[in-house]
């Protein structure tokens, strides 16, 4: 036995509880924790712990590579799994809707009124502006709404606020376009440049405040403002609040890269970070709400006077699914 | 071991070594040390920013695939149950589009494996710098920033390419310079953190799949109970350092007969030794490994660290 080596010797020692971890943690990657044995479990954290030993001890004195190397990411493995995470993704998304999105938007509540003003400040200041002289719509308009401009009729107008077309394929393809305009680009791209600042998101959201002003403006000076708020906020309740919240989230991302406070910048971006993305999120499904109440409540319901109740339903239940206290009970 | 040019055999052999150490400083860039709660030290080693780029494209390939397959899928079946499908499948395909390019990385990355199959497939994992917990909002907020890392560039791409969006070409040309230096970003930071990784707090460690092979030193085919037929001497052993060592190791696991004889070679003539009458390259080489890292590891103890031949300790 003394020709052996030291390493070997150490090797052969533990080189079966490796194995056994090795097995342990590629079970529990692959089929979940749910998979792995009462036994298994127990046997996890001190099989951990040896490997990890193993790993510190072999540094020092084994000169064989592919030892190291292999309880290297052993180890690596090991590590991610003892200590990360293990909810599943039900739990998550449950835990996401239950606490992480209301909590985090309650606590955004500046930047959020913050984002509403430069919204709705957009829209205002676009809609004084063309409701001044109507030659400004063209330079607000870009060519996204190319047929509904000031030189439109206003029977055409009219038209265009009322549908008929109530058979599956319309209202599945008013969904989708819906779903595919450029909101949930502009809900993104807002989150996503906050980190300059926040400007580029001040700018993207007062840009879209200012074509909706101009829009409004349009139809309001054919005497058409009641039924276009209808036909707006059937929807637009959930989809401009998707919007300021994304706006919020990026100036989250920006107030802090800003003003980081006692961290370092890098750090204070990223605690922001992480919170910012469950409103990004958030602004996304209710994107996909809002294309729903497009796509089916616009096409379906054609009275004004349902419209208005579905846009004010749908502005209680998300004020009060993010602002009423917990514990006083859920809208949703 | 070494190979030797023409000239003077000392500069060369110097210019070598610096070279190779050159690179090894540079392969430990990629080395970050983490200190688990039990106080022992994991290096993790950062994907190269080749490798994500690599990663990436698999990934868009995926997707693609994915998207055309369901939407042939659909198609098909739309047509058999004899339905007018142009307006539902147009509508199907968006909701494939939105979720796809939505939820295809967020999904995988918050999956127990922490990668996408492109990453999974070169080795990468996306964990968390601080060396926590890697919470899915830090997964949705590395996600979500792709938007201005690759769309915004793509966008400005397109639009000067194409023309529409009301920009002219010159100001698509500087937003695509402009947002140029995001998508490049894990080229320029030592740490190969792309913009979302720098919001999100992750980075993405190469953590590949490593087997334990045989020792060497077992697998010569000598039982372990009977004593070598190779005695060497110290200064046969001292010939080399722990370089050198790896370098045979990596030799012994993985290459061809000719190859072996060549070193074999060398190292007889470097270390005088005569060959035994019925020795193998292989069975030599083995043993001298085996006396070598004896030696190597027994000086590792008393706390001298022989890096390669050039190392006097």
């Amino acid at each position: 036995m003394t020709d052996l080596l030291k390493s070997y010797r150490f090797r052969e020692e533990r080189e079966a509880g490796w194995h056994k971890l090795d097995q342990i943690i590629k079970r529990a990657e692959t089929r979940g924790v749910n998979a792995l044995s009462d036994e298994d479990m127990i046997a996890l954290p001190r099989l951990y712990r040896q490997a990890v030993s193993s790993l510190t001890l072999a540094r020092s004195i084994s000169l064989d590579q592919n030892v190291i190397s292999y309880l290297e990411t052993l180890c690596t493995k090991s590590y991610l799994f003892v200590y990360g995470p293990r909810s599943s993704l039900g739990e998550k998304i449950s835990r996401f809707f239950a606490h992480d999105w209301p909590e985090a938007v309650r606590a955004a509540w500046k930047p959020t009124v913050l984002s509403a003003a430069c919204l709705f400040g957009g829209a205002l200041l676009s809609f004084i502006l063309c409701m001044i002289d109507m030659e400004w719509f063209w330079i607000f308009n870009s060519s996204i709404i190319a047929d509904r401009t000031p030189d439109a009729t206003t029977a055409y107008l009219e038209s265009t606020l009322y549908s008929n077309a109530t058979d599956a394929g319309g209202m599945l393809s008013a969904f989708s376009a819906q779903l595919f305009s450029n909101n949930s680009g502009v809900a993104l791209f807002a989150f996503a440049l906050g980190f300059m600042f926040g400007v580029p998101t001040a700018i993207l959201i007062a840009y879209n405040g200012l074509l909706l002003g101009a829009f409004y403006a349009v139809f309001w000076s054919r005497g058409l403002g009641y039924e276009l708020t209808g036909w707006l906020l059937i929807h637009g309740v959930t989809e401009l609040f998707a919007i300021v919240l994304a706006g919020a989230a990026g100036f989250m991302i920006g107030g802090s890269v800003a003003f980081p406070g006692q961290k370092s910048r890098m750090a204070s971006a990223q605690t922001a970070g992480r919170s910012a993305a469950t409103i990004a999120i958030g602004a996304v499904v209710m994107l996909f709400f809002a294309a729903l109440l497009e796509g089916f409540g616009r096409q379906l319901i054609n009275n004004d006077g349902v419209r208005y109740l579905i846009a004010a339903t749908t502005f209680v239940l998300w004020m009060g699914y993010f602002y009423l206290p917990r514990g006083y009970g859920r809208t949703r | 071991m070494s190979q030797t040019g023409q000239s003077p055999p000392s500069i060369e052999k110097g210019k070598l070594r610096r070279a190779r150490m050159t690179q090894a400083k540079r392969l430990a860039e990629f080395d970050r040390q983490l200190i688990t709660p039990e106080g022992a030290e994991l290096t993790l080693k950062l994907g190269s920013a080749s490798q994500r780029a690599g990663a990436f494209i698999i990934d868009w390939i995926i997707i693609i695939l994915l998207f055309v397959g369901l939407l042939y899928g659909i198609g098909e079946t739309a047509k058999v149950l004899g339905q007018d499908g142009d307006e539902i499948l147009s509508a199907i395909a968006m909701l494939l589009i939105f979720s796809l390019r939505n939820f295809y990385f967020i999904f995988f990355e918050t999956g127990r494996r922490a990668a996408t199959p492109g990453k999974r497939l070169l080795g990468l994992r996306v964990t968390s710098r601080n060396g926590g917990q890697l919470t899915s909002n830090a997964i949705l907020a590395r996600n979500f920033v792709r938007e201005v890392e690759v769309f915004l560039p793509l966008g400005f791409l397109l639009q000067g390419a194409f023309g529409g969006g009301g920009l002219n070409g010159w100001i698509s040309l500087f937003g695509l310079i402009w947002s140029a230096v995001f998508l490049f970003m894990p080229a320029l930071n030592k740490d190969k953190l792309r913009l979302g990784d720098i919001i999100a707090g992750t980075w993405v460690i190469h953590a590949p799949k490593i087997k334990l092979l045989g020792d060497i030193t077992k697998t010569t085919g000598r039982a372990p109970a009977t004593p070598s037929r190779f005695t060497f001497t110290a200064e046969q052993l001292d010939a080399y350092g722990i370089h050198e060592l790896h370098i045979l190791e990596n030799l012994l696991r993985k290459s061809t007969p000719q190859v072996r004889a060549s070193v074999a070679e060398r190292i007889r003539a470097k270390i005088g030794w005569t060959r035994l009458p019925d020795e193998t390259d292989r069975e030599f080489l083995a043993e001298y490994y085996a006396g070598l890292r004896r030696n190597l590891e027994q000086k590792l103890l008393m706390g001298q660290r022989k890096a390669d031949k050039f190392d006097k300790t």
